[in-house]
């Protein structure tokens, strides 16, 4: 395989991935990317809520070697530290670790150390602690629609246009997607914002509405 | 890597075979002269001779006489050939030309290409099945039509369109048709003679001939205006010293293929997806059941990724390509798939096995189980599929 395009290393977890499973009720979770636009990986921690040390980290990946690898060795590097600490762990930390990885397969291993960040982020969120004591503004929930995949582009839905007016009061989110309602993405659209904004600390409701023609 | 490999990406190009290359051996080491006139030295009259015998061979496969088909140095250059040329000289009467969704990059490309010189190119419209509509077809010729271009069979999917049909539609219209017969040359038949075809792109490397040598079935009259200007050769259509071992080589390759092989490959073919489908739940083939091309299956694994499987199955050395996004050189996910009705997801976890002369039974048996094996690897890593089970 020496002419391979990946190191022995990525092969290697390739081959025999590390932290591969889930963890019944998590302290973190978060699920990036979406099957209808490409890879995607879910993301599972378990924290001491004193130490806000990471005991347990679990992964799982549809996706190509890059991602698999990355998964792998992120989890690996994120064990055992505090999450302030691996909320440093970025794609070039983990691609360095891998022995370098090809430069059109950065996307893949983005999303895995993205799913990381999200999975402390949504921790956090859990604790309503670092910035996500922060009270849910329309900006914040316009920031986590960033995360959320337009199947149809695999660009995210505020990048794409996708999303009308976004109410948000007391804790009630009301998100219009530029949609109709039978649309075949309509619903995976709906359960992925719901899931991005619903774990935040101060959220109610949401309610998304599909206000396409 | 296993010192034995399965080779299944035949569609891609296949082995040479080994009588092939002996054919064309005296062409490069003894006899390397020019394909002369008559009156020259006798060697450039034997090179000529050999290189007008291996027309006639190939061009009797089509039905056609010799003075129909020209050599190029791939399907690419012929495809561009029939294209551009009868576009250039028909300029005048119309600029509307018609391919399908599916067309394979040579056919597409070129159609895009005339584009934006300033030609209106229609694409066609297929089922989910690959097909293209034949009434759509009939609605999208208009007075200003003047080639339509739709393929034999798919590079990706197999599907085998009914070009008798698609034929007679352009015939009985008078406008000129073209079919890239890449990935079906020796494996279906075509004959010119019931099916009023008036340019076919063939290739030899699909069948285990030599690289660098297609060829263009041109039908007497076909209004065509030469592309690559330089000598007289090939009917003046096609300049640059004849590739007189490749020309040897593709006629020695289509000499070699028979019924008998085409029905021993179909039921391999049909052997690796009866056995994929009871060793591997939640799979679907994509392209049709039955019209399609006897050496092609692709079948799409759902809830992992393809560059996934090719890369697990290149470890245990078996060679097949996907649709995945992923493995392409552009990131970008197969136009066929797409093309079909399918999501990204079916393209992202499909995988094409295509068959040669060189495969047999114990290999179609070795891939379905290391397939199942992988598949059954990668699901459990992936987070999709159980969640559709709850």
């Amino acid at each position: 395989m020496e002419n391979a395009p990946y190191t022995e290393k990525v092969i290697e977890y390739f081959q025999n991935p590390k932290n591969v499973g889930e963890i019944e009720d998590p302290d973190g979770y978060a699920k990036e990317g979406s099957p209808a636009c490409g890879d995607m990986v879910s993301l599972f921690i378990k924290v001491d809520e004193g130490t806000h040390e990471i005991t347990d980290i679990k992964f799982k990946s549809y996706g190509c070697a890059s991602n698999i690898a990355t998964g792998s060795i992120i989890t690996e590097m994120a064990k055992g530290k505090t999450i302030e600490e691996a909320k440093e762990i970025t794609w070039q930390k983990a691609a360095e670790e891998l022995g370098g990885l090809p430069d059109m397969k950065t996307h893949c291993s983005v999303l895995a150390v993205d799913a990381l960040r999200e999975a402390i982020r949504n921790y956090e969120e859990r604790q309503g602690i670092g910035e996500e004591k922060r009270e849910t503004t329309l900006e914040v929930v316009r920031k986590r629609l960033r995360h959320v995949m337009n199947p149809m582009t695999g660009l995210d839905v505020i990048k794409t246009n996708l999303i009308g007016d976004i109410q948000v009061e007391d804790g009630n989110i009301t998100v219009e997607v530029d949609l109709e309602e039978d649309h075949q993405f309509a619903n995976a659209i709906k359960e992925d914002i719901e899931e991005k904004l619903e774990p935040r600390w101060d959220v109610e409701e949401v309610d998304v509405i599909f206000v396409g023609e | 890597m296993k010192d034995e490999i399965i080779y299944l990406d035949n569609a891609a190009s296949s082995k040479l075979d080994e009588e092939v290359f002996e054919e064309m051996k005296p062409y490069m080491l003894d006899n390397f002269a020019v394909a002369t006139s008559d009156f020259a030295y006798s060697m450039g009259v034997e090179a000529k001779e050999a290189l007008n015998d291996a027309r006639e061979k190939i061009a009797s496969e089509l039905g056609a006489a010799p003075e129909e088909f020209i050599f190029t140095s791939c399907a690419t250059e012929s495809s561009n050939l029939a294209l551009k040329g009868v576009t250039e000289k028909l300029s005048e009467e119309g600029d509307h030309i018609i391919v399908s969704d599916l067309e394979d990059f040579p056919v597409l490309n070129t159609a895009k290409a005339l584009e934006k010189k300033g030609f209106d190119v229609t694409y066609l419209d297929v089922d989910e099945e690959g097909f293209v509509d034949t009434d759509q077809l009939k609605e999208s010729i208009n007075e200003d039509t003047i080639l339509v271009s739709i393929q034999h069979g798919n590079q990706e999917i197999g599907t085998l369109q009914d070009i008798e049909k698609i034929a007679e539609i352009c015939s009985e219209r008078d406008v000129i048709y073209h079919t890239d017969a890449t990935y079906t040359f020796g494996r279906v038949p075509i004959d010119v003679n019931n099916i009023p075809v008036d340019l076919i792109t063939v290739a030899a490397h699909t069948i285990h001939g030599p690289r660098g040598i297609g060829g263009l079935y041109i039908r007497e009259g076909t209004p065509l205006k030469k592309q690559m200007d330089g000598g007289f050769q090939e009917n003046n259509l096609r300049a640059g010293v004849e590739n007189i071992p490749g020309a040897v080589g593709f006629a020695k390759a289509v000499e070699l293929i028979d019924e008998e092989e085409n029905e021993r490959i179909k039921k391999l073919r049909d052997k690796l997806i009866e056995g994929m489908r009871e060793e591997i739940p939640e799979i679907m083939l994509n392209g049709p059941e039955e019209r399609r091309i006897p050496q092609n299956a692709n079948i799409t694994f759902h809830y992992v990724e393809g560059e996934s499987i090719t890369l697990h199955l290149d470890m245990r050395g078996i060679a097949v390509s996907t649709g995945s996004a992923c493995f392409s050189k552009s990131l970008e996910a197969s136009h066929v798939i797409m093309g079909i009705g399918g999501d990204h997801e079916r393209a992202h976890g499909s995988v094409r096995f295509t068959f040669g002369r060189f495969n047999d039974e114990d290999q179609v048996e070795e891939v379905i189980e290391a397939t199942s094996d992988i598949i059954e690897k990668l699901r459990d890593i992936s987070p999709l599929g159980k969640e559709k089970e709850e």
